[in-house]
Formats: structure tokens, C-alpha cells, sequence
């Protein structure tokens, strides 16, 4: 027997299922690049357990060739900290969207971060519901017409990343699905961070929220309208990198022109910083997709990984006692014998 | 001085009785659980047989001196075997004007009362709402009163350790301890080096207790309030090793036991909830038996965790009362669907909503039977004595593995929190519960393909095929939405969620094979059946007993497995006369008896927070029968 991991294709990674999204839905797309990383990882398929809940984002699971539960509305995060817990050896990844983990399951999103169990949580932000048909979510703006909304919603909408930094995440990024590339490397880092990985995928939903991420997103515009981070290098964009981000005490991040302050005035990004108050400005750069906004890793911090810690425990007892005697176990108060 | 030493060097004469049961009763703060706890142990360690009924309120601390504040104890020892802790108690040891007030209903007509009168100033009459000292206008004619300047004892006996008069106060619980040990001439020997042990890193504290409890020791022997001390006998106790058991420790050892039998790992998911988070406490210490607990973010969690550990291949278990009960509906419709062992424990409370935290109460049987949407059948198991608990948990464990079914355990706070002896289990003799997982596809499709089934079933069982991940070839998904029979593939078809219903409820309703029948305990002419489940046993069989001595043919049926009801309830029904079913809640069993197997079941219930007594049953029996011979 050998313990190399067999080469596989995308096709090994696809189930037989026939994917229902509708078309021209970015969830094709997000699929197609897990899909392709996957063989890249160096990881056995049947190691692999996709874990969502509910919404069109949560039937991801059924369309990968690996270990797969589609669960309830919202629990995906609960029920992931559980498989990962119980078993170190799998790669556990999350699929959710803006509803089942910002709504319904804000609080499992935030206590999962927050312990910094081992899985991946890849967060398909569409800013609307659509498997219940159009009415808006926790991530629409202020304002939008919807089913449910006739007048606008009153609703202040969450910023998924200041809300995951919030939470005490390890590992944050954003990501878009028109850039395959892109998709891929940020992906790949979360999978390999150990720790809770908060991945936020821009994600169109063509028939309920259509152009919701254009205004940045598009090629057209996305020179000048995404911000691409980069750890060790100061942070600019445009097609000539004209534009960057400073940060100063006075007035946070801000965004200028390269030529007025100098390249060595832009902040240079720091995703290992450990102190998140620079991760969390920049999440708020932008106060929605219509102004520049920054993509890729902004925190990747080392912290004690939960089911690591939890396995330490077992064994730091199983050493100091022994392994557990369930008929000393049973002796273990006060006995008394009858004869 | 020398009056006391002569006493005291010329033992009294003891007077024996068969039982007494002994009623603690004070402040929150008083340590009241402390020190029944400690005499239970002590009377266990002596060999009688024993029940207890820890009875406190849901504040940690309610206004000092108050009603709403009062803890107590009831603790019932006896040289023969006994099932209840008992009706009425024969002694009372009030600690304040409140206790008193609170508890003394309760008490036996002519038993005694033991107080510390130092607690009965103005200021603590007012607060027990006493317009005159109970102790002095006469309302306690017709009882034996002692009374005991505890406090002020207490203070004397400590105060050479240089204990502050503050903390010396807190050492009177052991006072009552050390003379109510020395009424029921309890060994003192081990409660000494308990206090030892418990206070081992409190110097002071340690040697304050000590010296209380030596003081309340004496003070019983030499005080002339005192005829004499009492004996009670070892009860016969069938031979072997014996300790002393809560219900939630035994379920959670039960829990560990399960846990090696089927050679899984143990994973509990829960969340803090009263009167379940002992189970949680007693689990997380041992992490020598590989168990990993974790204390998650709210009920739902906890329930979704275990559903995760359970995919894993983890014995997984969640553990709450009522409240949690109903958030943890919808993820047990998942495991449900999901077809996975999983263990649901419910320590029923008062309800409904927060209810009475931490009071009894067993009204939770329809919400397990009924409380999902859906046709959503699930086993349910139920505990009947502390130490049932751990059987129960086994039991639990057994079904859920062999059928790949989450299964509801059903406990409740008398049993959590109430002790008995238990005599161990030889471990050896305890059932093997393990299963084995799929490691091969298990279907060949229509093109040859060699291909794993999630959901092909074991033809007997019907439980469906178990594959971990991490098993190479066989990668499936499953989910919440209808699979369809066999390849466990989402569909939609009519036919086939209609097949799937009624293979999940066949396979729950099949388990009654697997079940023993019901023995019925009495006679073939019984003029009546009591037919009843879960901590009711007690006072059922107390009940039963008395009926039985005044001339009555009564027989009792005790349910440990109520989904599926054993395959021979609806004949054993069916043939009594009549059918009398106790419930602490307003008739759920009965309810279920009378639509499954068309009988006339009475319905007795009891939902005043505290468990039936051996009198009320004795009383229901007789009414039933159509009055007292």
C-alpha cells in the first residue's frame, strides 16, 4: 500500500447529479473552481465532507463526488464544528449564503469563527433569497425593493467581513465569481489555514438580484473598482496601480491617488497582523459593491485550533491517567460492600 | 461541667426503628443539599436502604431569610427495601422562621421539629411572615420541638480557630449534621474525612466544619433535650459492591459505558439547562474515556454538533430539559431523516415555557411522541430510578445503533437529582452494542457500475447502510430533503415518499421485537392494573404494596420502553378489569394507551412539582377499586 493520493480530474470531484441551479446562476461558476482546486489540494476525496444548510447555495454538497451533508436552515456551522471535532482527519467545508448564515444561523457563523474549529466556510453572499423567491436578506441594502419590502427595506444591512472579524475570525477573505482565478488561490488559502476559514464569495443571482456586484466586479470596471490585497505589498489598484489606501489615525482608510502621497505613504498590507482593527477598516472601506472594494486575504492569524486543543485534552488525560476503566469509573465514589 | 461528663462517658440506650425519613430545610445559603447529601452518604456507607428528594428553588440565592428562599432535603433510610423517599417526614430540621413556616405542612401530625432558635428574631419572623414566634404562642402543641441555639453554638465552637463571627455562621449546617448524625447514630467517620477532602485547600474552612459537626455531635449526646439516639439497621441488600447514585450521574456513566460497548467514541453536544447540566459536568471530566463534550452556543447547536459527530461515526448525544426539547424539533427531524444514531436526553421539568426550573415534572411523552413536523416516529426509552438511568442510557444506545435512529431518552429532575444505592454492575456482564460500517459499495447498477447505497436497508432492522467518511468508494451524500428508497438520491416522487414514510415508521414500530414484553407484578386476578413510566415507579410500587395489604388484588405494569410499546401492552391491557395509569402531568400515557388498544385507562395526575406520594397512590388505588375495604 502506498500513501500517495491518487491523481484525480474535476470529473473524479463531480457527483453524478444533475446540477439544478438556474442558469446563468454564479453558483456554476463557484462550483466549477472548487471543483478544479480540488485535485490540486492533495486530498483524497472520500477525506473531503461538504456540510451546508439551507438555500440554493446549500445544494452544493449533492453535486460533489465527496462525503456530503445538505442539513437545516442556518445549523451548517454547528453541525461542521461537530463532524470536525469528532474527526481531525477530514477536511470539512462549509457552503452557505447570506440568509442561512447571516439570518437564521448568524449565531452558529460567529461561535464557529470564534472557536476556530478546523473548517471552511465558503459564504455565497447574493444579497437576496432566492430559493424562497426574492425576498431581501440580511446583506441587501437599505432601501430595497423587494417581495417582502414593497416600500424598501428599513433594514440595516450586515457587513459579512467587519461581522466575521467581529467574531474573532482567524482566517478572513472575500473573493468574486467572475474570476476564476482568483476563486482558486483564495480558496486554497483557506483550506489550508488551520482554523475557522471565512471565505465571502461575490455571487450573482441572475434572477432575483441581478448586477448586484457589477459596479466592481465587471471587467470593464474591476481595474479600478476592486482593491486586491496582497500580504507584503502596499495596497493599490487601477490598470496602472494610480490608485492605493492609506490608513492614518485621523481619518481611518482612505483611498488616494498614488501620485499625490507617494508609493511610500500607501499601507502596506499586513493579513498576519495580529490585532484585527486594520483588517476590520478595510473591510469597511467600501460601503457597498458600488465603490472600491477590497478582494482577497485580509486576516490569516495563527490561533490554537479548537479539535487539535480538544484531542490534546483527551490525550493529556489518557497520559497523566491512563486510559478511562469504566468498572473503576463505577467505583469511583463512595462504595460499600454487602455481603 | 461534671454533669456533662458523666453523661457523656455513659452511652444512652438506643431505640430501634424499621425507617425514618428526615426532612432538611433552610436558606439557599444554608448548605442544606450539603448536608442531606452528606447524611445520605453516611446512612449509604451504613448499609440501610435509602430515597432522597432534593427540593430547591430556582434562585441560587432569593432574599435571604424568605419563603421563596427555602432549600431542602428529604431523605428516607430503612432496614428493609424501600422505593420513595417517603410521604410525610417523621423529623423536620428547620435552619430558619421560613423553613419552618414553608415545610412543616408537610410534616407527619406529632413529628419532630428540630430548629436553631437563634434564627428566630423579629426580623427573621417578619420575613417568614409570622405575626407571633411559633416557638412560644403554641402552635406547635401536639409536636416534639427541640430547640437548638445552633448559630450560637456554632460561633462558640469555632471561635478558638479564629474563624470571623461571618464565617462561622456558615458552619452551622454542619452543626445540624453532627447532631442529627448523632440522633440516627450515622458513623461519623467518613463524613469527617469528607470534610477533609472537600475543604482540603481551606485550612480554616476545613477545621471550622470539622468543628461544628464535632460540636452538633456532642451537643446531642450530652444536651438533656435528648432521651436517647436512634438506630436504624442495615437493610438486606442483595450482596455485592454498592454506591450511592444520582440519576444524572448514572445516565452519564451509562453514557461512557455505552460508549465502550460499542467501541465508539462518545460526543456529547449541549447546552447549560437545569436540571440537565450535571450530565454535561459529569462528562466533561472524563476525558480518559475519549468523550468529547462541547458546551455550544445555544440548544440547537448542541443537537447540530451531536448530528455532525454522529456523520462521523461518534456514539453522539445531547443532553437538555423541556425548553430545549422544543428548539432541538427541527435537527431532530434531520437525524431522523438523516437516519442516524443519535441520543436525545430529556430531564423533564415543569412546564410550560421556563416553568419550574427545578422542579419535576413528566409532561414532556407527547412532545416526544408527536413534537416534529411530519410522520416523524422515533423510539423513546424512559429512566424509573436514579440508578435505572444507567440501563436506560445503554438501552438507548443499543436501538439507536442497530436501527440508525435517533432515539429520546426520557429522565426527569426527581431522578437527576435524587439518590439511591446502587449495587455495581459486574462490567463484564454488561451487552455488547456494536455495529459494523460499510467498507464495500453495496449495489451494482443497471450499467455494471459497483456503487455504494446510502439507504439500502438490512432487510430485518430496516436500518439503512452506514458508511463514514474517510471510507475510500463510497462518497454519498445525504440530507433533509426525501431520498429516494434505496439510493438515497433527493426525490420528489409521490410514490416513493409515501414508501419512505412507512418504511421509518415500520422501522420504529419494529423495534418491538427487540423489546422484552412487559411482565406483569401481581396477581392473574388482579381487580386492577397500574400501569405507569418513569419516575412514578417508586411511589407506584409504595402504593401497590399498601393496597395489597389491605386485601386488594392489585398488579402493576412499569414501561421502560414507551415507542414502540412492548408487542404484548395492548393484552395485558386489554385483560385487566381496570387500568389506572399515575402520571405527573394531565394523562399523556393514558391518552396514548386508550387510542392504541381501546381501553378505559384512568388517568391519576400529580403536577405540583414534587413526585407522587406511596399515600396519594395508595388512595388513587383504592377510589378506583370503589372504596376502602
Amino acid at each position: 500500500m502506498t500513501d500517495l493520493i491518487p491523481v484525480t480530474t474535476r470529473k473524479d470531484w463531480s457527483s453524478d447529479q444533475e446540477v439544478r441551479w438556474c442558469p446563468g446562476c454564479g453558483d456554476y461558476s463557484i462550483l466549477a473552481a472548487v471543483q478544479l482546486l480540488m485535485p490540486d489540494l492533495g486530498v483524497r476525496r472520500e477525506d473531503m465532507a461538504f456540510v451546508s444548510g439551507i438555500g440554493c447555495a446549500a445544494r452544493f454538497p449533492y453535486y460533489m463526488n465527496t462525503y456530503g451533508m445538505h442539513s437545516i436552515h442556518g445549523r451548517a456551522p454547528a453541525i461542521a464544528t461537530g463532524l470536525a471535532m469528532a474527526r481531525p482527519d477530514l477536511h470539512v467545508w462549509v457552503v452557505t449564503g447570506d440568509g442561512d448564515s447571516l439570518s437564521i444561523g448568524g449565531n452558529h457563523l460567529i461561535h464557529a469563527l470564534r472557536r476556530n474549529v478546523n473548517i471552511t466556510i465558503l459564504l455565497f453572499n447574493n444579497q437576496i433569497y432566492g430559493l424562497t423567491k426574492g425576498q431581501y436578506s440580511p446583506t441587501s441594502e437599505l432601501g430595497k425593493v423587494t417581495k417582502s419590502t414593497p416600500f424598501g427595506s428599513l433594514d440595516h444591512p450586515f457587513n459579512p467581513l467587519s461581522l466575521a472579524i467581529g467574531a474573532e475570525a482567524s482566517f478572513v477573505a472575500r473573493t468574486h465569481d467572475l474570476d476564476r482565478a482568483h476563486m482558486l488561490e483564495t480558496f486554497r488559502r483557506a483550506h489550508e489555514h488551520q482554523g475557522a476559514a471565512f471565505v465571502e464569495v461575490f455571487q450573482n443571482c441572475n434572477v432575483f438580484n441581478d448586477h448586484a456586484f457589477e459596479g466592481v466586479t465587471a471587467k470593464s470596471v474591476r481595474d479600478d473598482m476592486l482593491i486586491p490585497l496582497r500580504h507584503g505589498e502596499p495596497v493599490r489598484f487601477g490598470s496602472d496601480g494610480q490608485h492605493g489606501v492609506v490608513m492614518d489615525a485621523q481619518s481611518g482608510a482612505r483611498i488616494v491617488e498614488v501620485a499625490d502621497v507617494g508609493e511610500d505613504a500607501l499601507l502596506v498590507h499586513d493579513e498576519a497582523r495580529t490585532d484585527p482593527g486594520v483588517a476590520f477598516m478595510l473591510s469597511r472601506l467600501a460601503r457597498g459593491p458600488y465603490e472600491p472594494t477590497p478582494i482577497g486575504v485580509f486576516r490569516a492569524v495563527e490561533r490554537l485550533e479548537y479539535g487539535s486543543e480538544v484531542n490534546r485534552q483527551l490525550a493529556d488525560a489518557v497520559a497523566s491517567r491512563g486510559p478511562g476503566d469504566l468498572a473503576s469509573l463505577l467505583r469511583s465514589g463512595s462504595t460499600w460492600e454487602v455481603d | 461541667m461534671s454533669d456533662t461528663a458523666e453523661r457523656g462517658s455513659a452511652p444512652h440506650a438506643t431505640e430501634r426503628l424499621d425507617r425514618v425519613i428526615i426532612r432538611f430545610a433552610g436558606d439557599s445559603g444554608d448548605g442544606m443539599q450539603l448536608t442531606g447529601d452528606r447524611f445520605t452518604s453516611a446512612s449509604a456507607m451504613f448499609g440501610n436502604d435509602l430515597a432522597t428528594l432534593p427540593d430547591f428553588p430556582a434562585e441560587i440565592r432569593a432574599p435571604a431569610g424568605t419563603l421563596a428562599g427555602v432549600s431542602a432535603f428529604q431523605v428516607h433510610i430503612s432496614d428493609h427495601h424501600i422505593t420513595t423517599p417517603g410521604d410525610a417526614p417523621n423529623v423536620l430540621v428547620a435552619m430558619n422562621p421560613a423553613a419552618l413556616r414553608n415545610e412543616l405542612p408537610r410534616l407527619e401530625p406529632g413529628g419532630s421539629i428540630i430548629v436553631n432558635e437563634d434564627a428566630f428574631g423579629d426580623r427573621n419572623l417578619r420575613k417568614a411572615g409570622y405575626s407571633e414566634n411559633p416557638l412560644t404562642d403554641g402552635s406547635l402543641e401536639g409536636y416534639t420541638v427541640f430547640e437548638v441555639p445552633m448559630s450560637s453554638l456554632t460561633l462558640g465552637a469555632v471561635e478558638p480557630l479564629g474563624v470571623k463571627p461571618r464565617d462561622a455562621e456558615r458552619s452551622k449546617n454542619f452543626f445540624a449534621l453532627g447532631l442529627v448524625s448523632w440522633m440516627y447514630t450515622r458513623p461519623v467517620d467518613d463524613t469527617l474525612r469528607w470534610i477533609g477532602a472537600k475543604f482540603a485547600n481551606k485550612e480554616q474552612v476545613r477545621e471550622a466544619n470539622i468543628a461544628a459537626f464535632k460540636a452538633g455531635h456532642a451537643f446531642g449526646e450530652t444536651a438533656e433535650l435528648f432521651d436517647h439516639p436512634y438506630e436504624v439497621d442495615p437493610a438486606p441488600l442483595p450482596a455485592g459492591t454498592y454506591t450511592n447514585i444520582n440519576g444524572n450521574t448514572a445516565l452519564a456513566w451509562g453514557l461512557v459505558a455505552a460508549s465502550q460497548l460499542s467501541e465508539l467514541p462518545l460526543f456529547l453536544g449541549s447546552y447549560p439547562i437545569t436540571p440537565a447540566s450535571d450530565i454535561l459536568h459529569e462528562l466533561s471530566k472524563h476525558k480518559s474515556f475519549g468523550v468529547r463534550t462541547l458546551q455550544a452556543e445555544d440548544e440547537i447547536a448542541g443537537i447540530g454538533a451531536a448530528i455532525g459527530a454522529a456523520y462521523g461515526g461518534h456514539l453522539a448525544v445531547t443532553t437538555t430539559s423541556g425548553p430545549g426539547m422544543a428548539l432541538k424539533a427541527e435537527a431532530m427531524g434531520l437525524a431522523l431523516s438523516l437516519e442516524l444514531p443519535l441520543l436525545i436526553i430529556d430531564i423533564q421539568r415543569g412546564g410550560p415555557s421556563t416553568g419550574l426550573p427545578t422542579k419535576t415534572e413528566a409532561a414532556d411523552l407527547l412532545m416526544a411522541y408527536y413534537g416534529r413536523h411530519g410522520e416523524s416516529p422515533l423510539p423513546i426509552v424512559a429512566a424509573h430510578t436514579p440508578s435505572s438511568c444507567f440501563w436506560a442510557a445503554i438501552e438507548a444506545a443499543r436501538i439507536a445503533i442497530k436501527y440508525r435512529t435517533p432515539v429520546i431518552l426520557l429522565s426527569d429532575g426527581y431522578l437527576a437529582n435524587g439518590t439511591e444505592p446502587w449495587r455495581l454492575p459486574d462490567v463484564a456482564s454488561l451487552p455488547d452494542i456494536s455495529t459494523t460500517f460499510a467498507t464495500a459499495p453495496n449495489h451494482t447498477t443497471d450499467a455494471g457500475d459497483e456503487v455504494f447505497w446510502p439507504y439500502l436497508r438490512n432487510p430485518e432492522t430496516l436500518a439503512r447502510a452506514w458508511a463514514l467518511p474517510g471510507t475510500p468508494g463510497l462518497m454519498h451524500r445525504i440530507g433533509g430533503l426525501e431520498k429516494e428508497d434505496g439510493s438515497g438520491n433527493v426525490s420528489y416522487d409521490s410514490d416513493n415518499h409515501e414508501r419512505m414514510v412507512h418504511i421509518r415508521a415500520a422501522k420504529v414500530a419494529g423495534i418491538a421485537r427487540d423489546i422484552p414484553d412487559v411482565v406483569v407484578d401481581g396477581p392473574d386476578d388482579a381487580e386492577l392494573l397500574v400501569l405507569g413510566w418513569g419516575s412514578t415507579w417508586g411511589a407506584i410500587d409504595a402504593g401497590v404494596n399498601r393496597a395489597r395489604q389491605k386485601g386488594r388484588k392489585v398488579a402493576k405494569v412499569h414501561l421502560t420502553h414507551l415507542s414502540p410499546f412492548p408487542a404484548n401492552l395492548g393484552d395485558v391491557l386489554r385483560r385487566a378489569p381496570k387500568v389506572l395509569v399515575p402520571e405527573m402531568n394531565l394523562g399523556q400515557l393514558s391518552r396514548l394507551v386508550r387510542a392504541e388498544f381501546l381501553v378505559d385507562a384512568r388517568s391519576v395526575t400529580k403536577v405540583r412539582g414534587v413526585p407522587f406520594t406511596a399515600g396519594e397512590l395508595e388512595s388513587a388505588i383504592l377510589d378506583t377499586l370503589g372504596g376502602h375495604p
